[in-house]
């Protein structure tokens, strides 16, 4: 368990979390004794190598996958599937294609059955908070990429969870559009204090953003140090050209650097190994 | 210059060719009546073979067995995407019964319906059916998991699974199945007009071919032709007021 929170003070723990998946070549233990809290008003980023389980930990706290061991709490009710109080934003595009902005956003209102003049209103509310103001009538289709992960997150937030579970969401972006969805990230969570857990392999956008950082281990996916990170808040991407944090980079870097270069050996003998398979 | 203009261009210009080919004897115009005899006989179809009562009786059954099968093939689709098992039983048939020519099973058809209107719209039926089977099903599965996932993490109720977001995302795949299945339903809806000699365009296309009519019978193919372009106008407005952009 990190020792820089207590289970009493914590709204999302994960406990002793264990996946392992069958394979042709056998089992693989995907996330091993992986343990985390997050605070209320917290940003936590989880980081690590391609393979590391990051995404399987992301399915598992969001009660997506129902195969694991150890136990996911939310402000201590144990969950057993997709909890009400947790949002999730995946790193794949996931707007609706039929539905406008507008329709899009209001999607988890039109669920709990709000009328739609009130439904519409509210929807604009989280429109404009991700600076979408002017499209609420486009389709996603109309719209670039970075600009649907913003109605996908403005979507999430009008469900209005307690925690805020982001899956790699500006992965297909590019460096600028990220950094400076980064900033409207963190804009939306001082403004509404979200408890955040975000999952990325991006050593920058996780320093810009948390305020604490788990890095993983390559497969099995264990926890292999958490980093507190201390840079003054509110922040902006202006951040990512301080001298501090450049140090908070370097310092995941070497962590990561490791289990990066483990990846990539495994990968290469993966290869090796079909490839002799084959011929 | 819009495309419906040069649609149209690329039209009269292929038939001004065929016409110039079939005035200078490249082309007999024993096998194909030169256009514009074609247009001439427009008029005489019209009044003299009644073809507006006739064009009424085919449409009247590709509606019937275009209703039909959209109807019956969706939901079959879904029943089978929703049914591994069933599934798993009959997508080989039903796939198999989209190749067979099942015009050929018309007097088995007279035997069940009758002599009616009914024989004709079961055949159409019949025949449509399975491509709106197959792409349903198609489309049912190929809706990307991460919308799914969506559904998933809003806790959406299996009904609220289907009809948020199953069904609207497998639309765009289930009206490629409906167009493919309106072709199969008028191509065998005509035809057995043509081979019962019950009534409609294809009974007065036969009529026309027997009688040695060329530019006659062309003139009734151009009504079917115009059967078709109305459900494909129809099925596109439908489908945009659907899924208004992609």
């Amino acid at each position: 368990m990190p020792s820089n929170a207590s289970a009493n003070d914590a709204i999302l723990v994960a406990d002793d979390i264990v996946v392992r998946f069958e394979t042709p070549e056998g089992p693989i233990t995907a996330v091993d004794n992986v343990s985390l809290m997050v605070r209320p008003g917290e940003f936590l980023s989880v980081i690590g190598p391609s393979g590391c389980g990051k995404s399987t930990l992301f399915n598992v706290i969001g009660g997506l996958l129902a195969e694991h061991q150890g136990v996911v709490t939310v402000a201590g009710e144990t969950i057993s599937g997709p909890h009400k109080s947790i949002g999730m934003v995946f790193q794949e595009e996931s707007t609706f294609p039929w539905r406008t902005v507008t329709d899009n956003v209001g999607f988890p209102l039109e669920l709990v059955g709000m009328p739609k003049a009130q439904r519409i209103d509210r929807a604009r509310h989280f429109i404009k908070m991700v600076g979408l103001d002017g499209f609420e009538n486009r389709y996603p289709g109309e719209l670039s990429g970075g600009m649907r992960q913003r109605v996908s997150l403005a979507r999430t937030l009008a469900s209005e969870p307690k925690i805020l579970l982001m899956d790699e969401p500006f992965a297909a972006l590019d460096e600028q559009t990220r950094l400076l969805l980064g900033d409207k990230v963190l804009q939306i969570q001082q403004q509404l204090k979200q408890t955040t857990l975000l999952i990325t392999h991006n050593i920058t956008e996780a320093v810009q953003m948390s305020d604490r950082i788990l890095v993983m281990t390559y497969r099995p996916g264990k926890v292999k140090r958490i980093v507190d990170i201390n840079l003054p808040r509110p922040r902006t991407s202006e951040i990512v050209g301080s001298e501090a944090f450049g140090r908070y980079v370097a310092q995941i870097w070497s962590d990561l650097r490791e289990e990066a270069s483990r990846g990539m050996q495994d990968e290469e003998k993966h290869a090796l190994e079909h490839h002799g398979a084959a011929s | 210059m819009s495309p419906a203009l040069v649609g149209v261009g690329a039209l009269l210009v292929a038939l001004l060719i065929v016409e110039l080919l079939i005035q200078l004897n490249f082309i007999s115009r024993f096998i194909v009546p030169p256009p514009s005899e074609i247009v001439g006989s427009f008029g005489r179809v019209i009044v003299e073979e009644h073809v507006f009562s006739r064009f009424l009786l085919t449409l009247g059954e590709c509606l019937t067995a275009g209703v039909m099968l959209t109807v019956f093939g969706i939901a079959g689709g879904v029943l089978m995407h929703r049914f591994r098992l069933l599934q798993q039983a009959c997508e080989t048939w039903v796939a198999a019964m989209a190749a067979a020519p099942l015009v050929l099973a018309y007097p088995l058809f007279m035997v069940i319906f009758g002599r009616n209107a009914w024989t004709i719209i079961m055949m159409g039926f019949f025949a449509a059916l399975p491509p709106v089977i197959l792409k349903t099903i198609e489309g049912m599965a190929n809706t990307r998991k991460v919308l799914v996932n969506v559904g998933r993490s809003f806790n959406l109720t299996p009904t609220q699974q289907f009809w948020k977001i199953m069904f609207p995302a497998a639309l765009p795949t289930i009206f490629v199945g409906v167009r493919l299945g309106l072709i199969f339903a008028l191509i065998n809806i005509v035809g057995v007009e043509f081979l019962i000699n019950y009534g409609g365009l294809g009974q007065l296309i036969n009529d026309l071919a027997e009688r040695y009519d060329l530019a006659g019978t062309y003139a009734a193919i151009c009504f079917v032709i115009l059967v078709s372009v109305l459900f494909f106008m129809t099925l596109e407005k439908a489908e945009r007021w659907l899924r208004p952009i992609d």
